[in-house]
């Protein structure tokens, strides 16, 4: 790749030709430029673009596998299961709620921790490494942790906790609650907060250190409350980053697959659209089916990035200008 | 404390009285605008949520050299002895099955397609922004567009590709769907990298009459090197943690980690200790790669959106 390049731009600096072979010249080092470029991007084409196309024309099939001789062409029924399935509605449901839940959550909690690690204390930098740990655990073992360690009612570490507190107090009777069956899908939410927090905080930090610290010390010096400050100067600067940290952390989130996997296998109401995708064309083998809910799960995630691109392309506007 | 001796009265020794005469010229100095109290202040309050949110990670690790009996009690057994039982048992001493052929399969599938997306994104990234081609913003967020594109949508053609051309269960089939994964990103992160690079060094390299590949590894290379590097950790993070295409696209034989750790729990007898300790192995590689990519993690993670 390399040396073609080096052929190719070297020759652009070469001595100028003939005139009539003027526009080829210029051709080829269009080309040039382009070289580079293209195995990335015919890569990317024929392992991406080129399986969706698939997808799509399979979602207008009649195709399970277990029954090759009923397949056929299906117009638009699979979407039609899709949209009318009750399984398939609560998954749609779950994957809603729990995009939002999970975003909106670590967005705060991201926010909070990153006001509170703007300024200078003891310890700084091991407290931000505590706090990015979360982040770097490979999710499935997240997951496995929160399920066995932390939610089991018998024994994981929060009724363990609430024993030995309610212990101090000389009472055996404390409460046990059980997530994890009672309310499943908050388990996987949680989860969830407690690994993308530190990504949220991350960015939110790297927004607030951009911030120009003049206009705070003027408003300082003016009197102005931190409230004040926080709500008229700190905020607005931040929006494109906390845009930035949800839009992003939601085209991840949607896709979760891991937690619901490890958590609860889809059980208990707790499937999202990627987990039902899964399980309906790997185990009951409806491709037809699972193509037209991975499409709805596109058209949806589309919409949400059509707003993501439009926040990365303005921070990438501004960085250009600098 | 040192702070505190030379405001209590001479002679008085340590105790009480100094602690208390000590304590006047402090509350003196405090304002709303003293910028040393707030800070103390929210260095507790961090350091509590920085430990809270640890808190899993530590009782993960604690509990891994616990042995089965001790991990599994309520209230918690924090003080119970510890010892290495729970990662022989990982490593198959009972059971005889090892997870070195998932750890190695892995291994295999995230270094081959870090190299790989490597080799596309740095002539890829070179293209859009050193040397950049006309409409390079279009390509640029077309990019970023099949990062947008969930995985469940394209995993069933894949998985049909791969039975039918044989590669189901083949590590090197599932490397290529990790390079297709990350090049996206990656492309979208070296170019931040390599926008970097100050636009008169290359200029003063091409007048001096430098080529091409002496300008890339003399002028290039040294600012750029740190976010590539950084590029490649995080790639190499998204790969090893990766379950979905790993499950649908392998078996037997090309199991990664993920895949083998989701299979690691039995339905029977105490299994706590180990697998916290299974989960300590797997993770170790990416909290290795991602401390060692700290300082860039916010650039790379954000795209490049945030220095």
């Amino acid at each position: 790749m390399t040396t073609a390049t080096a052929r190719t731009a070297r020759s652009g600096h070469s001595a100028p030709k003939p005139s009539r072979n003027a526009k080829a010249r210029e051709r080829a080092l269009a080309w040039a430029r382009r070289a580079p470029l293209l195995p990335a991007l015919i890569f990317l084409i024929i392992v991406t673009q080129l399986p969706f196309v698939v997808t799509l024309i399979i979602s207008f099939l009649n195709w399970n596998s277990l029954r090759p001789d009923e397949t056929g062409f299906a117009g638009f029924e699979n979407y039609i299961h899709v949209l009318t399935d009750p399984d398939m509605r609560q998954a749609i449901i779950v994957t809603i709620v729990e995009t939002v839940a999970v975003v909106l959550t670590s967005l705060l909690l991201g926010l909070g921790l990153a006001l509170l690690l703007d300024k200078k204390f003891i310890g700084r930098g091991l407290a931000r490494t505590l706090l990015i740990a979360p982040f770097l655990i490979v999710p499935v073992a997240a997951a496995l942790i929160w399920k066995h360690a932390i939610l089991n009612p018998v024994y994981g570490l929060i009724n363990g906790t609430l024993t030995w507190i309610w212990s101090l107090f000389g009472s055996d009777t404390p409460p046990q609650p059980d997530l994890l069956s009672t309310a499943p899908l908050m388990a996987i939410i949680i989860s969830l907060v407690w690994q993308w927090t530190p990504f949220m905080m991350l960015i939110l930090l790297a927004g607030l250190q951009s911030r120009p610290m003049d206009t705070v010390e003027a408003a300082q010096m003016d009197g102005a409350t931190p409230w004040a400050i926080f709500r008229h100067l700190t905020l607005p600067h931040l929006r494109q980053y906390l845009e930035l940290g949800g839009l992003l952390g939601a085209i991840y989130i949607v896709q979760n697959f891991d937690a619901t996997f490890v958590i609860t296998s889809g059980g208990l109401g707790t499937a999202n659209l990627p987990y039902a995708i899964y399980q309906t064309f790997y185990y009951a083998n409806e491709y037809g089916l699972a193509s037209a809910a991975g499409v709805v799960v596109v058209i949806g995630t589309i919409i949400v990035a059509t707003f993501a691109l439009r926040t990365v392309f303005s921070l990438f506007k501004k960085e250009a200008a600098r | 404390m040192s702070t505190l001796t030379p405001a209590a009265p001479q002679g008085t020794p340590p105790g009480p009285t100094a602690l208390n005469s000590g304590r006047t010229p402090r509350r003196r100095g405090k304002s709303r605008m003293d910028p040393t109290r707030n800070n103390t202040a929210a260095g507790i309050a961090a350091w509590l949520l920085a430990l809270l949110f640890a808190v899993p990670v530590l009782w993960m690790i604690l509990t891994s050299f616990h042995s089965e009996v001790d991990a599994a009690t309520n209230p918690p057994s924090v003080a119970a002895g510890l010892n290495l039982d729970a990662y022989k048992e990982f490593f198959g001493a009972t059971s005889g099955v090892s997870p070195w052929p998932s750890l190695i399969n892995s291994a295999t599938a995230s270094i081959f397609s870090t190299i790989l997306v490597l080799a596309l994104a740095i002539p890829a990234a070179y293209a859009l922004s050193i040397r950049p081609v006309k409409k390079w913003t279009d390509v640029l967020f077309f990019f970023l567009s099949t990062k947008m594109m969930p995985v469940v949508a394209a995993v069933l053609p894949l998985y049909l590709f791969a039975k039918t051309a044989g590669a189901l269960d083949n590590i090197w089939f599932l490397g290529l769907m990790y390079t297709s994964m990350n090049l996206p990103i990656a492309v979208w992160m070296m170019r931040s990298f390599l926008d970097e690079v100050p636009v008169e060094m290359l200029e003063a390299s091409q007048i001096d009459g430098a080529g091409l590949l002496l300008t890339l590894r003399k002028v290039v290379a040294p600012v750029a090197m740190p976010g590539i590097a950084a590029t490649a950790l995080i790639c190499f993070i998204f790969s090893w943690n990766e379950l979905l295409l790993a499950r649908v696209l392998t078996g037997v034989m090309a199991g990664t980690a993920p895949v083998f750790l989701t299979g690691f729990v039995s339905s029977q007898g105490l299994f706590l200790a180990k697998v916290c300790a299974a989960a300590v192995v797997i993770s170790l590689p990416v909290l290795f790669a991602g401390f060692a990519a700290q300082d860039k993690l916010v650039q790379g993670l954000s795209l490049g959106a945030v220095k």
